[in-house]
């Protein structure tokens, strides 16, 4: 994590801005929940999220996390859905061009930060990246229970039953349990956390991942982090372990066979293609054939 | 390679904000609308985009209205994001309604009373009749000046302060503890009284209209009389360290409510009457009652009543009122979730197909 | 049974709501592996008392001291919230008047079962639906509604259900409130049966609040008769409904119409 840069004047920062736009007294505020956040995985740290100029719902959270550990040195990828160019991944990097001048690349192997909405990079991350995700609803039992006042009580006293019962009713009803993103996962063994909607098919490369992973959730105003290399279990039973799923297809462009696919509507008669859903990793093995 | 993945993100985004600064300015053979007219003709959205915007500035307010087109949330969430990057001086004293220049001072609960019923700029009594002399492109004749009743903010002692030397009215608990702040800290639930106005305070006046609405219908105890509502100037004060007294740095416009309900009594205390407090940036009548409303709802549990109704969970209403995070959720549901709703549609089709699978065996 | 202390062991509680006094001086032991009753009419104060001993409502004055499994005595409204909370998880147990309140409507009959099973740590699925089926069982449920909805079971099926879901971690004392209120007397009948066989069988320490006699008779070692807040009368259940020394038992006991 670098000092900020003084003022405007370096690198082409937005005049009359901060270095990546908070103010130095709110990036401290938001580093120590960070620490916090680090310190006990998986524990969900109330902050004092900023009114940002994006709305809430477009990774305010996320951005303020960002701008807390950006430093000029910094490398940043922005994505959406796995893209680099979906509108609000591309509006959010010149965000961070205009008001911090750091480089920006949409090469995952070259980013030492990556903020991300709803996916999880296909190539593997490295010890000093930083992975920090957009998080809309922090609190994983919020559908089991919607009052934030009682939830933080059960993670206090680590009584999770709620979930393990919805998982239990999920096998009796169905056969299998029916949640395909934002599968819950025990962080450290302690916690029960969200890892944001990405796809369940993106938890196992939570578990043990090199880099740091950090969470925003700016209209809810909590953050969370999983420090590298530790342990993220998806819930599950003995007898019925979580499996993530298999993609459906082949990419039609690279022809990757495991990595997660967008299925694209190409006619109103059921035709479709499966691309890759990561537009990195999917160019990266196109200029390798 | 016949499919290409759609790029130009970037371009679609250009082109919408030209297309935005278009339909902004409309048919641009009318004049464009200045921020002083509606700074002066729109003056009651300007008011509640100052108190949604949670920011008391009449101008910027009015340019967030040009600029938002007229979407008065859009309007607030403008006026917050800037608030936001302002330098905070520190926190003005408590202002004294009870010296307020009076423009206007209504009070349901006397007939008449020290310092009279004055009417002021208001609606109630008008018949809402379209004004087709309104429409007309030309300007009217001005209106005929009205004689202003004496302004004297001594004469106008407060309703719920005559029945407090009754003994009849609930005492506010005194304190001079720091109120926490929502601009600087999250909202923690059980939030005490100052948290809590200040939350309704900002809150979306259509939200608590409803909310305010349903305790009169029976969600909730209410027995509700306007015990007075005043409108009009107050001075602003600072005590800078520095000095050691305060100054007056200027005057602003604000409604207050004060709202007089029943209050059965508990295992503790006698029958009286009890407060709900509304205060509001400008002339925000509505906003100002229904907060007071909603602010009595809030209380039940302190004084021991039966809460069941919504406007009387805290929690429900305190992480709904405010619109900017409302809208922000909302209409978020328009950005792209085509991942998560891909591992949907395969959850689905992974079971059906299990089903389908289990429900041949059977046969 | 065989212990020489005391499960549970209150003295000196007061509890005044206004002017009215809830509890006043209220003293009461229950042993290891025997059935208290607290009988009383509406008012007496048995419902405060029993909110008091399960540390659900604190007294003006006075304690309640647990003794767990391990042998420590912990006091009950000084341990704090997480180890009340795990207490009720693992050794205690709560059987409400209503069902609906010790229920989850909108989870399966297995799922309220198994619940208080995950929630110490059962993680085989096979394992958690064996058990709950064996626990329906034994309260007579059918395993083959184990998938449904209580919401669509009878008053008397929901009481058994709650009772299999308190049950099955095998608790050490169960707090009682009216278990057969609200019922048909001939399912009341069925309920204090499958009660007593199940208490006798666990050799669990119940206590138990009914305004009913008849219950009291049935299922308790020892009755607590309450008026006002106070204890008029104790001792063994037979002893004090066939020969009640205090006026205001004589005049309960004679009150019941005979069977």
């Amino acid at each position: 994590m670098s000092a900020a840069a003084p003022d405007a004047a370096a690198g082409g920062t937005l005049a009359g801005y901060n270095f990546a736009y908070l103010d130095e007294d709110t990036k401290r505020m938001i580093r120590r929940a960070l620490l916090k956040a680090v310190a006990v995985p998986g524990h969900q740290v109330p902050f004092g999220s900023r009114e940002m100029p994006l709305p809430y719902g477009w990774g305010t959270g996320g951005i303020q996390v960002t701008a807390s550990v950006i430093g000029p040195d910094d490398t940043l990828k922005v994505i959406d859905q796995g893209a680099d160019d979906t509108t609000n991944a591309v509006s959010i990097r010149r965000f961070f061009a205009r008001v911090a001048g750091v480089r920006t690349t949409e090469r995952a192997s070259e980013a030492t930060i990556i903020q991300t909405r709803h996916r999880i990079p296909e190539t593997k991350l490295r010890e000093g990246q930083i992975l920090v995700y957009q998080v809309p609803m922090p609190e994983p039992l919020f559908r089991l229970e919607p009052r934030v006042a009682e939830t933080r009580r059960l993670h206090a006293l680590a009584d999770y039953g709620l979930m393990h019962v919805k998982l239990y009713e999920d096998i009796a009803r169905q056969g299998e349990v029916t949640i395909s993103y934002n599968y819950p996962v025990m962080v450290n063994g302690r916690y029960l956390m969200s890892p944001s909607p990405i796809p369940a098919f993106d938890n196992p490369k939570m578990d043990r991942m090199p880099a740091l992973q950090l969470f925003g959730a700016g209209r809810e105003k909590r953050i969370y982090a999983v420090p590298p290399y530790t342990s993220v279990r998806s819930l599950d039973f003995e007898d019925h372990p979580f499996k993530p799923p298999r993609p459906a297809a082949a990419c039609a462009l690279c022809g990757s066979r495991d990595s997660y696919l967008d299925e694209v509507v190409t006619d109103d008669r059921g035709g479709r293609r499966f691309l890759c859903s990561d537009t990195d990793h999917c160019a990266g093995r196109r200029a390798e054939r | 390679m016949a499919y290409v993945a759609v790029k130009g993100g970037e371009r679609a985004i250009g082109n919408a904000h030209a297309w935005l600064d278009e339909a902004r300015r409309g048919d641009p053979a009318l004049p464009a609308l200045s921020v002083r007219q509606i700074e002066e003709q729109l003056s009651l959205a300007v008011d509640r985009v100052m108190a949604e915007g949670a920011c008391y500035d009449r101008p910027l307010a009015a340019l967030a209205i040009k600029q938002a087109r007229g979407d008065l949330i859009e309007a607030a969430f403008l006026l917050r994001a800037y608030r936001t990057t302002l330098p905070r001086f520190g926190a003005s004293t408590p202002l004294d309604t009870g010296a307020m220049r009076v423009r206007r001072r209504v009070s349901a609960t006397y007939k008449d009373l020290p310092g009279g019923q004055v009417l002021g700029p208001t609606f109630d009594y008008t018949h809402r009749l379209l004004d087709f002399a309104l429409a007309a492109e030309e300007d009217a004749p001005p209106p005929q000046p009205v004689p202003e009743a004496p302004a004297d903010g001594a004469a106008a002692p407060r309703v719920t302060g005559l029945l407090a030397q009754e003994g009849l009215m609930a005492a506010e608990p005194a304190s001079d503890a720091e109120p926490g702040d929502l601009t600087r800290e999250p909202l923690e639930i059980p939030a005490d009284r100052p948290l809590r106005l200040q939350a309704l305070a900002r809150g979306d006046e259509g939200f608590l209209l409803g909310l305010g609405y349903s305790t009169q219908r029976g969600y909730g105890n209410a027995h509700p009389f306007v015990g007075e509502l005043r409108m009009g100037e107050v001075a602003m004060e600072i005590a800078p360290p520095e000095l050691g007294f305060p100054v007056e740095i200027g005057d602003i416009v604000v409604t207050e409510c004060q709202m007089v309900n029943q209050f059965a009594g508990s295992r503790h205390e006698p029958p009286q009457f009890t407060r709900g407090y509304g205060l509001v940036f400008g002339q925000g009548e509505r906003k100002a009652m229904a907060m007071a409303l909603v602010d009595r709802a809030l209380r039940a549990r302190e004084l021991g009543e039966e809460a069941g109704a919504p406007a009387q969970d805290e929690e429900f209403v305190l992480y709904h009122c405010d619109n900017v995070e409302a809208t922000g959720f909302v209409e978020h549901l328009k950005l792209p979730h085509y991942v998560d709703f891909q591992s949907e549609l395969e959850k689905l089709r992974a079971i059906r197909a299990a089903a389908d699978t289990r429900q041949e065996a059977a046969e | 049974m065989s212990d020489d202390a005391p499960i549970l062991d209150a003295s000196g509680l007061h509890l005044r709501f206004g002017a009215v006094p809830a509890l006043d001086g209220v003293a009461l032991r229950v042993w290891p592996g025997e059935v208290v009753a607290i009988l009383g009419e509406s008012g007496s104060g048995k419902t405060s008392l029993l909110r008091v001993l399960s540390g659900a409502l604190a007294p003006d004055a006075g304690g309640v001291l647990y003794r767990d499994a391990s042998g420590a005595v912990l006091p009950v409204l000084g341990m704090g919230e997480a180890a009340l909370r795990r207490l009720v998880r693992t050794e205690w147990g709560f059987v409400h008047q209503n069902p609906r309140d010790g229920l989850r409507l909108g989870v399966s009959a297995g799922g309220n079962v198994g619940e208080r099973l995950m929630a110490v740590g059962a993680r085989h699925y096979g394992g958690i639906r064996a058990a709950a089926a064996e626990w329906l069982r034994r309260v007579e449920i059918d395993p083959a509604r184990m998938d449904d909805l209580p919401r669509d079971f009878s008053g008397g099926m929901q009481q058994r259900l709650q009772i299999a879901r308190t049950l099955v971690t095998e608790p050490r004392l169960v707090f009682m409130d009216e278990p057969t209120g609200g019922l048909d007397v001939s399912v009341q009948a069925r309920l204090l049966d499958l009660i007593r066989a199940l208490v006798a069988d666990l050799g669990l320490a119940v206590l138990l609040v009914t305004h009913d006699i008849a219950v009291a008779r049935l299922l308790a070692h020892r009755l607590v008769v309450m008026r006002r807040g106070r204890v008029v009368e104790h001792g063994l259940t037979d002893r004090v409904l066939d020969d009640p020394q205090h006026e205001y038992t004589q005049l309960l006991v004679s009150s019941v119409l005979a069977a």
